[in-house]
């Protein structure tokens, strides 16, 4: 209980002091407000942003961009991992090809999304689900790689099917492994959302963001940018507790 | 060489089983088994005997449809293998295949789920599987809360539940103590003498051999083939005073003396690769 009153107390520490550094930079240095307005401004902007009920629209569009991307990244994954990982052979050839690419930064290729989706919300998804498909897929095999083989045999011996194997013996074995997979495939699909809508995009809350810095209006910017973060900060809450979950299952 | 029991008795009935590891012809190729051909009657308790890397349990995976020979065919009554039959034969791991993310009760219920037995028998045939081995009490316990030697009468228990006429077992007690295992092969014995099951039991222990077997199949090193036929004649189910009659020391020192040989060339063929195969 102290180990965690003091952890929490470090915590509360570090917000208060990027807050103190932030009042420190703009009120006694002076920075500009062009860079950073005072923090007044930033939680009256904030405050209007909620208020008015202006994060709605934009907040459903990248919550619903990212369900979808995540979706088809974890089906995908799961799936091509699963057929990758059948036989010695394909796992030889197609585990490197995949970490190859998953090591490229698929960043560089943002722009052909567009070129190909449009800058609609099609464009975000795609390159989204892409991304996020790379830790799904490596950790699904990695995890099916895990699973002693013996238990495998054990369960053809009893008459298993293949269907009835993967959901009963290589899914299980492979699911501590895989969660983690999901776990980072999730938060690597949010933050290529936010990305993806910042640099090219015509709705969604990175919209929100980049277009407050193209009209020099920087309060609204952080106020955007604090939604995100606890936005982040929400979500991923939500995971960990459905990771808790699914362990204890 | 091989006597042949009279037919319609016979439960499995191996034929010139040939086994090759690696790609045919390479460099790489190793014999394993070597043209093999046995009979095991209906009841009877059968011991696989030989040299580490004889292909004992190779020759198991493949009577069970685990693997597939690569010449010859094994008959189980008059089918040919093709694949696991799971509603003839169980097979019992040396190392436990109880799934740890299931506890013992719902392990006996996907054993019999992937056996196709309608669910509404799978809860009864399983207590009285675990009730056979005094292990009932711990239906609702996970594998990883039991001790080694619990987990294997477990792992026994659950190849009974199956209620296949042939039990497989690749040397299921090598992992444990050598109390537990006793007390397991008196249980063996016992429940060997109570059903008429046919068992097919993998082992490098002499004395475990003798104290099971009706017969006895003593193997070769690499590549194995069947060196002689042992009897043991003394009726199921049987009592520890068994090890102490003159007969099971004999028994016991005849095949150390088969295997002895055997012995020497397993480990000089580990030494040297080539020399098992010139053999």
């Amino acid at each position: 209980m102290r180990a965690i009153l003091l952890n929490r107390g470090i915590q509360a520490l570090f917000v208060l002091l990027v807050i103190a550094g932030w009042m420190w930079a703009t009120e006694v240095r002076g920075v500009s407000r062009l860079f950073l307005p005072p923090l007044d401004s930033v939680a009256a902007s904030f405050q209007r942003l909620v208020s008015s009920g202006a994060f709605y629209e934009a907040l459903k569009v990248t919550l619903s961009t990212v369900a979808q991307a995540y979706a088809i990244a974890v089906v995908s994954g799961i799936l091509i991992g699963y057929l990758v990982s059948r036989s010695r052979f394909s796992t030889a050839v197609f585990e490197p090809v995949i970490s190859g690419i998953f090591a490229i930064p698929l960043t560089l290729f943002f722009p052909l999304f567009i070129l190909f989706l449009g800058v609609g919300v099609s464009s975000k998804i795609a390159y989204a689900a892409l991304y996020s498909f790379f830790p799904v897929c490596l950790n699904t095999i990695a995890g099916l790689q895990s699973v002693e083989p013996r238990y495998i045999q054990a369960a053809r011996s009893m008459g298993a099917s293949s269907l009835e194997v993967f959901r009963h013996v290589q899914l299980p074995a492979a699911f501590p492994v895989l969660v983690n997979g999901l776990r980072v495939s999730f938060l690597i699909c949010f933050a290529a959302v936010l990305g993806g809508e910042v640099l090219m995009s015509v709705e969604g809350l990175g919209r929100n963001i980049s277009q407050s810095a193209e009209s020099m209006n920087t309060a609204s910017m952080y106020a955007w940018i604090v939604f995100v973060i606890l936005t982040a900060f929400v979500l991923n809450m939500v995971v960990t507790f459905i990771e808790n979950r699914a362990k204890e299952y | 060489m091989i006597d042949r029991p009279p037919a319609g008795n016979v439960a499995i009935s191996v034929r010139n089983v040939t086994k090759r590891f690696g790609e045919r012809g390479g460099s790489q190729e190793v014999l394993a088994l070597d043209n093999i051909s046995l009979d095991i009657n209906r009841g009877e308790f059968v011991c696989l005997l030989g040299p580490s890397g004889c292909g004992k349990s190779t020759l198991l995976n493949i009577i069970g449809g685990l693997f597939p020979a690569s010449e010859g065919e094994v008959l189980i009554g008059d089918k040919a293998v093709r694949g696991p039959l799971p509603r003839e034969m169980a097979f019992v791991f040396q190392e436990s295949t109880l799934y740890p993310w299931y506890t013992v009760i719902e392990n006996f219920r996907i054993a019999q789920k992937f056996q196709r037995i309608p669910r509404s028998e799978w809860n009864d045939r399983a207590m009285e599987a675990l009730k056979s081995v005094g292990m009932a009490s711990f239906s609702k316990h996970y594998p990883n809360e039991l001790s080694v030697g619990m987990r294997q009468r477990v792992n026994l228990a659950r190849s009974i539940c199956m209620q296949t006429p042939i039990i497989m077992m690749d040397e299921p007690f090598a992992a444990l103590d050598e109390q537990t295992r006793m007390v397991l092969g008196e249980d063996l014995s016992a429940l060997l003498a109570a059903t008429g099951k046919t068992i097919v039991f993998v082992t490098h222990s002499l004395a475990e051999a003798v104290f099971l077997s009706d017969r006895i199949f003593v193997m070769t090193a690499r590549p194995g083939r069947i060196k002689e036929i042992v009897r043991v004649e003394e009726p199921h189910p049987r009592s520890p005073d068994f090890m102490l009659e003159p007969r099971f020391s004999e028994l016991r020192n005849d095949l150390y003396a088969m295997l002895r040989e055997e012995i020497r060339r397993a480990m000089a063929s580990l030494r040297d690769p080539q020399s098992g195969e010139a053999a």
